[in-house]
């Protein structure tokens, strides 16, 4: 699914990603954790082709492609999907305008027939149900006025219409209330299959009670110091990270 | 500037002189039309040192010393795109009135509120002489002078006290091309008194052809005390139309005017707006939209004077220019000394989709009163760059992504509009202006 070699990136002439490394098959969920400035969020900016974020050196291949070599649409076209830890808000574009281009880009480019705008709405409709979002919303600027909880569901919701094969979720869990939470892991493990795989960026152990993964990686100095199952997890909920700096310092 | 262009400059006004003299008129209006002619040909020319002129040159306009003016109503017009609206509707082309376009004349019983200046009663032509040319600071705008040297007909929309218009007012101004240019002088005047009502839509639009006249448009706008207005503009005419219009309010106490003007660029476009508050508590909004692409120009002049106190003002400008396409955005907003407990807001938003686009914005506040709050800004930019990154993420393409962003900076402005045949007509002509790439890149 994932294959990352020795991914040097850098943002604002600061190195932040060293030497990484990874390999996500699929079906699988991958937790990426660690401190504050450790090159977690990076990642997911890195991966999706964000402005501003450069790779320095090494390579991504995503299903065999060259990830890196894909414009940022290419990329969500072919099944790469980022949960934004800060979703963007662009008054004047209603919702459903934004999702139904989305959804389209999505479909054209697997051969799909384009939706009719009441199949859509349809669509819409119910996937806002699932994760407890008003059809009203829809109306509304993309996230305009959204409060932090409905942003991240909003996301969700994306991801849920797009269907991707790889969904990083970046920090979704910062913000959220333990109701928004249990929204948010509902709608990703509605998601799990044998194919589709996730990567969970988070800081906390918290969210990982409810998307229980399948490896815990820490990410410390912009590389992996350390990787196990989910019980590394529960490990740094209660030492913290700093033994884990010590012992790559 | 050399002999040559003076000679040309005065061959302009003289020319227009001419044809405002040929105008049958009656009577009544003579003074107005002598008092115009006077000023009109007195007046100096604007040049590139002229400050109301400084970014907008006349050249385009001066070029037409061969133009005359529609002594018949022309046939064949059938491009233009108009709203779809129940109001009571007046159509004009090239400046003459056309009643089979229109649905008041027949009705006007009923409709005694809108009547062309040509069959106004005894009273309504007492209105008229009482507030025609008198709104309007004819020293600050020159081309006023034109249009009341050459005033023959008109819309009088007068709204009695409390009484409340029972549908929109829409007035369509059709230009087509004829085989000389031509001039066409529109004129409207509002009337509301005490406490009455009313929604105005004015509606700018040619057809697809290249246009070759020249539209001098005027509106005054008197809003008495506790009375109300809702007004649009609407300028989308095709790009070789000269357009200099007008509109020109007073306010009387807790009065309220809220306006919405969207213009789209031309070979020579200027838009006027003169608040005047002149009774306490009076509120006015202004909103509007400029559009120019290729080689156009549009140029907004607002100029909001606050001469009563406790009166609120609040404009919002947003441009998208595009090619190598020029806007201007002049607003002052001018506080004189009595008008203390002043509460004014102007914002101004470009846009800019190309290198070669410009933008000549100058927020202007001049403040005499020391009791007032007040703010302005202004910005030039070009699209949110995170904004492209997050539809992109999704696998919005590129240019998609821009159209939407530019819509939707537009479309701020347009979803707040109450009227919804305006909003939708103007929703689907962006979408269609947008979507054809023209507008960006």
């Amino acid at each position: 699914m994932l294959e990352i070699r020795n991914l040097n990136a850098r943002v604002e002439g600061a190195d932040i990603l060293r030497n990484l490394s990874l390999t996500i098959k699929p079906g699988e969920v991958h937790a990426i954790m660690g401190p504050n400035g450790s090159g977690k969020s990076t990642l997911g900016n890195v991966l999706t082709g964000r402005p501003g974020y450069e790779v320095t050196s090494g390579e991504v291949l995503f299903n065999g492609q060259d990830l890196l070599a894909l414009e940022i649409e290419e990329r969500s076209r072919e099944g790469l999907f980022l949960a934004f830890q800060y979703p963007v808000e662009i008054p004047g574009v209603t919702n459903m305008e934004f999702l139904k281009a989305s959804v389209d880009a999505r479909r054209k480019h697997l051969g799909l027939p384009d939706l009719s705008s009441f199949d859509f709405m349809k669509l819409a409709r119910e996937t806002s149900k699932k994760v407890s979002l008003d059809a009203a919303f829809l109306k509304r600027g993309v996230n305009e006025g959204f409060s932090g909880g409905e942003k991240k569901r909003n996301e969700i919701m994306q991801m849920m219409l797009l269907e991707p094969s790889l969904c990083i979720l970046d920090e979704t869990d910062s913000g959220l209330d333990i109701d928004a939470l249990q929204v948010v892991a509902s709608g990703v493990n509605a998601m799990r299959d044998d194919k589709r795989s996730f990567i969970i960026v988070t800081h906390y152990q918290r969210l990982l009670d409810y998307i229980v993964p399948d490896h815990v990686h820490v990410l410390a100095g912009g590389r992996i110091v350390k990787s196990g199952g989910k019980e590394l997890a529960h490990e740094l909920e209660a030492k913290g990270y700093s033994w884990l700096e010590d012992e790559v310092a | 500037m050399t002999d040559f262009q003076q000679a040309q400059q005065t061959d302009f006004q003289q020319k227009a002189l001419t044809l405002a003299g040929q105008q049958e008129s009656p009577a009544w209006l003579a003074a107005l039309r002598f008092e115009g002619s006077e000023q009109w040909l007195n007046a100096d020319w604007p040049s590139r040192r002229t400050e109301l002129w400084k970014y907008t040159p006349l050249q385009a306009l001066q070029k037409n010393t061969s133009a005359t003016w529609s002594r018949v109503l022309p046939q064949g017009v059938g491009s233009a795109s108009l709203l779809t609206v129940d109001a009571l509707r007046l159509v004009f082309v090239n400046g003459v009135y056309d009643p089979e376009g229109s649905n008041v004349g027949i009705a006007s019983a009923d409709h005694t509120s809108v009547v062309r200046f040509s069959s106004a009663n005894a009273e309504q032509r007492s209105l008229i002489e009482k507030h025609l040319g008198r709104i309007v600071n004819t020293q600050r705008h020159l081309f006023a002078s034109l249009s009341n040297a050459w005033v023959q007909d008109g819309v009088l929309v007068h709204v009695p006290r409390n009484a409340v218009l029972e549908k929109p007012v829409y007035v369509v101004y059709v230009s087509t091309p004829e085989s000389e240019p031509v001039i066409a002088n529109h004129r409207l005047l509002v009337v509301l008194e005490d406490g009455a009502q009313a929604e105005l839509i004015e509606h700018f639009v040619s057809d697809t052809q290249p246009q070759n006249s020249f539209v001098n448009a005027l509106t005054e706008i008197s809003i008495a005390a506790n009375a109300s207005l809702q007004h649009y503009r609407i300028n989308l005419e095709q790009e070789q139309q000269i357009h200099i219009g007008g509109v020109h309010i007073d306010l009387q106490r807790d009065a309220r005017y809220s306006g919405f003007t969207i213009a789209e660029g031309s070979t020579l476009k200027r838009i006027d707006y003169q608040i005047n508050h002149r009774g306490n508590g009076a509120h006015a909004s202004l909103n509007g939209v400029y559009l120019p692409r290729n080689n156009q120009i549009v140029d907004y002049h607002t100029n909001v004077e606050h001469w009563a106190p406790h009166c609120t003002t609040s404009e919002v400008f947003r441009g998208i220019i595009g090619d190598s396409a020029r806007a201007v955005f002049n607003g002052r907003i001018l506080i004189h000394p009595d008008a203390q407990k002043t509460l004014a807001e102007l914002s101004n938003r470009n846009l800019l989709t190309s290198d070669k686009a410009e933008v000549d914005t100058k927020p202007e506040l001049e403040i005499y009163a020391d009791d007032v709050k007040c703010a302005h800004g202004a910005t030039v930019s070009q699209l949110d760059q995170t904004a492209m990154y997050y539809l992109q993420s999704r696998g919005v393409s590129k240019a998609l992504a821009r159209t939407m962003l530019s819509f939707g900076f537009i479309n701020e402005l347009l979803q707040e509009l109450p009227q919804v045949a305006v909003r939708n007509y103007l929703q689907h002509h962006l979408t269609e202006l947008f979507h054809t790439g023209t507008a960006l890149e």
